[in-house]
């Protein structure tokens, strides 16, 4: 059986190929009529080599299970991708670069003059609450002024095709390696569509990375750039490993870095020590120094803290970066924007609920049933109350948690996720997606041309994290105005 | 830039389980081959693959006898043996994944390709149909790695550590092929063995690859003086004890801060080359080849010690300051 588009379910949802009339939406359809001219054999084949492709590349990610340990997957892939027009990515991409300016020059002036609550914009008992909030960096001026130099940011499509953000990953998102790979594997297995398109590429990210993080040592030609990771047993090894080599720089573990004397940050070479200029962190903050944090941590390099504070090494993202990462500080950043930027916010965020303001926490509480409820600080989809799906005690018990602490919680519609076809088993399906897309802030900002594309294989279901089922796309910025 | 005392342990461990699997995929076939080249009642039979690799004690804890099918498994397939084909393999996977920024992709690729193939071709291995293709196939696959790495990686540092591990694995697997062959040639009361003297050392060079260069550059009949001379002095054959021995000092000399072991590599260069194998009675040679693994077993140590290990506090701070 081969793919007939004409008996795809839209289901009511907004498809990122098809239209509600069944037509393909602008650029889809090369795409479309294409898989159409492949036969099943074809298409099951081209399924096969991309799994292969997978496995020999040893693209994998990493899953905690109490049962056997940490265990190495094969990523999961689906060959069929997401479309965007380059102008609508256009778009997009200001919104995101105006985002992260603003939640830049935020999270800096939260460390110095704390003029945005001076003003009454942001209000003040949100910061003192905030568990994302770092003392220790009070008072710091990293290079730049730059805090949140890798941000990666989810966005989603609502049934009325609004792109609406849903949120933002200041701390140590990953994702990236993946959308590299993805691109790489599709380029083998269905080459031909490359032909027919204009696809802009996603394979400067290395180099673009590399630049940003370079240029936080503005006084060195060639500054020494690591890469640390917690070690081969994180859920994201894979990707630490896959930036390192290509950047070309040194992926270090904790025990492989010392701070001196000096207060220099040095690495255990062959030779004896060598000094680091730049460090890619990929350990969350508490983690990465024992004596400013937990004393228990074998993770970190003690003494970091102290280099950093010093400038003596360049931290990105800059430890207390994540106070803007909160889920409550989420629901103020159009005010952020508005307050240092003077702007609108080109990218809306979904429509929130702040627990913190009296009315808006009675409407939640009122409408439990129809609201999905978050934690502030929780990621990966843990800690939260979809309501519709909820049981009445689940709701009742999320009641309880909001009045005793509204300032850790948000609330938001729940929003009817896009879908886009998606290969299962024999059949094309409609599947809800999301889209992470990495912003860089150096010198200069720069956003990835897409993005990753996560899906969430079971049906009806939204949850994308691949921990829990969720699969990938490649995400295909296409100029199809100029195709 | 320094290579990371870290990276530089991984790759050199990596290296040593490649050719550890290797070498074992090759010890097997060979020795199944030797197998049926003599009558049966004079076969050696499989026990002294285990004693090859040092393996009795965990051996003869798992299984009952040292029948074919027992010994195979154990040398290819037995996940509690850290000598297996399975195990080695494994090994070098995870090594190489530790350090995948730093070795070409398709090296990577191959390691991690190498490793799902053993397995899912494993059951194919365990018969004696199959079971040539099958380690056929792993010696191949770790030569086409050998090759990637060779003809893709920088000869810079991180290189030196894997050649010197992949020597190292290899010197210590000559001797101990030395060993136990002529041991049991030595221990058979009743001279059975005697007639297939030569078959048996033939069988010591095909272990490890050298039967075509031993002809071509002792041109001898294959005798036992000859080829103890050919495996342990040849300073061209690249499993000869002293061609590693050569190889390891080569590579350190271009290492930063290798004087001392240098220096502590140069008598026992100096033993091999003076030493006459030949003339050795059996006893003083099994009393040589112990002595040769004690000295192997020395610069690993003072490998580990000069390049892997942590340092100490004292030196990180003086250097620190300099």
């Amino acid at each position: 059986m081969t793919i007939t588009w004409k008996d795809y379910p839209v289901n009511g949802f907004y498809d990122e190929l098809i239209t509600f009339a069944g037509d393909p939406r602008p650029g889809a359809n090369h795409l479309l009529r294409h898989l159409d001219g492949l036969t099943e054999a074809e298409l099951q084949e081209r399924k096969a080599a991309a799994d292969a492709a997978i496995l020999s590349m040893g693209i994998t990610f990493t899953v905690y299970s109490e049962a056997e340990g940490s265990i190495d997957r094969a990523w999961p892939f689906d060959i069929i991708p997401r479309i965007i027009t380059l102008r609508e990515w256009q778009r997009i991409e200001a919104g995101l670069k105006q985002r992260v300016r603003a939640l830049n020059l935020f999270i800096d002036d939260i460390y110095h003059d704390q003029k945005i609550v001076k003003d009454g914009v942001f209000p003040a008992e949100l910061l003192a609450d905030s568990q994302n909030f770092r003392p220790e960096c009070v008072g710091i001026s990293p290079p730049r002024g730059v805090w949140a130099h890798i941000c990666g940011s989810d966005l989603v499509r609502d049934r009325d095709g609004t792109v609406y953000v849903l949120e933002d990953n200041l701390r140590v998102p990953s994702g990236v390696s993946y959308m590299l790979e993805n691109r790489m594997v599709m380029k083998r297995v269905l080459p031909e569509l490359f032909d027919d398109y204009a696809i802009v590429p996603v394979d400067d990210y290395p180099s673009q990375l590399y630049q940003c993080l370079a240029s936080l040592a503005p006084e060195k030609l060639r500054p020494n750039v690591v890469v640390l990771t917690p070690g081969i047993y994180n859920s994201a090894y894979f990707e630490h490993c896959y930036l390192a080599q290509q950047m070309g720089a040194e992926l270090v573990e904790g025990r492989d870095l010392v701070v001196g004397d000096d207060d220099c940050v040095y690495m255990r070479t062959i030779e004896g020590l060598t000094k680091v200029d730049v460090i890619y962190r990929r350990i969350d903050d508490l983690f990465l120094d024992p004596e400013a944090f937990h004393p228990d941590s074998t993770l970190g390099v003690p003494g970091l803290m102290r280099a950093w504070k010093k400038g003596n090494v360049a931290l990105a993202n800059a430890p207390g970066a994540g106070v803007a990462d909160d889920k409550v500080v989420y629901t103020y950043v159009p005010d952020i924007i508005r307050y240092y930027l003077g702007e609108d916010a080109i990218l809306p965020n979904v429509p929130s609920y702040r627990c913190v303001i009296p009315e808006e926490c009675e409407y939640v509480l009122a409408n439990l049933d129809k609201l999905v409820v978050k934690p502030a600080n929780e990621s990966g989809g843990y800690g939260m109350l979809i309501g519709p799906a909820a049981s009445t005690e689940q709701r009742e018990q999320f009641a309880r948690l909001i009045r005793n602490d509204p300032r850790n919680y948000m609330a938001q519609p729940l929003l009817s996720l896009s879908t886009a076809p998606t290969l299962i088993d024999h059949l094309v399906e409609p599947r809800h997606l999301d889209l992470r897309p990495f912003i860089l802030s150096g010198q200069d900002i720069y956003v990835t041309n897409g993005g990753l594309t996560r899906v969430a294989l079971k049906k009806g279901s939204t949850v994308v994290n691949s921990s829990q089922g969720g699969g990938s796309k490649d995400t295909w910025i296409v100029d199809w105005e100029a195709a | 830039m320094a290579m990371l005392s870290r990276v530089a342990e991984h790759l050199y461990w990596m290296a040593r389980y490649l050719e550890r699997a290797e070498s074992t995929a090759r010890l097997v076939s060979v020795n199944g081959s030797l197998i049926l080249d003599l009558p049966k009642h004079v076969r050696p039979g499989w026990a002294s693959l285990i004693a090859i690799t040092g393996s009795d004690e965990l051996f003869y804890k798992k299984y009952p006898d040292a029948a074919e099918g027992h010994v195979v498994k154990f040398m290819l397939a037995d996940e509690e043996n850290p000598g297996s084909i399975l195990s080695s393999i494994r090994a070098a996977r995870e090594n190489a994944r530790t350090v995948r920024d730093i070795i070409p992709r398709e090296a990577w690729e191959q390691i991690n390709d190498l490793n799902l193939k053993a397995r899912s071709h494993l059951s194919g291995g365990l018969s004696p149909k199959w079971r040539y293709a099958f380690l056929n196939e792993v010696v191949l696959s770790i030569q086409m790695i050998s090759g990637v790495l060779a003809g893709g990686m920088s000869h810079d540092d991180g290189f030196e550590f894997m050649t010197i591990g992949c020597h190292l694995e290899r010197a210590d697997m000559t001797t101990r092929i030395i060993d136990v062959r002529s041991s049991s040639l030595s221990q058979d009361p009743s001279d059975v063995l005697k007639p297939f003297e030569n078959i048996l050392w033939m069988s010591v060079l095909k272990s490890l690859t050298a039967y075509q260069m031993y002809r071509r550059h002792m041109q001898a009949a294959v005798r036992r003086e000859a080829v103890l001379k050919f495996l342990l002095q040849d300073s061209e054959f690249p499993r000869a004890f002293y061609y590693c021995l050569c190889t390891v000092r080569n590579c350190l000399s271009r290492l930063p801060r290798s004087a001392a072991i240098l220096d502590a590599l140069l008598p026992l260069k100096r033993q091999i080359d003076e030493a006459k194998p030949e003339e050795l009675s059996q006893e003083e040679l099994m009393l040589f080849i112990d002595e040769l693994q004690i000295k192997l077993g020395e610069i690993h140590d003072a490998l580990a010690k000069t390049y892997f290990g942590a340092e100490s506090a004292e030196t990180t701070q003086s250097q620190a300051q300099g």
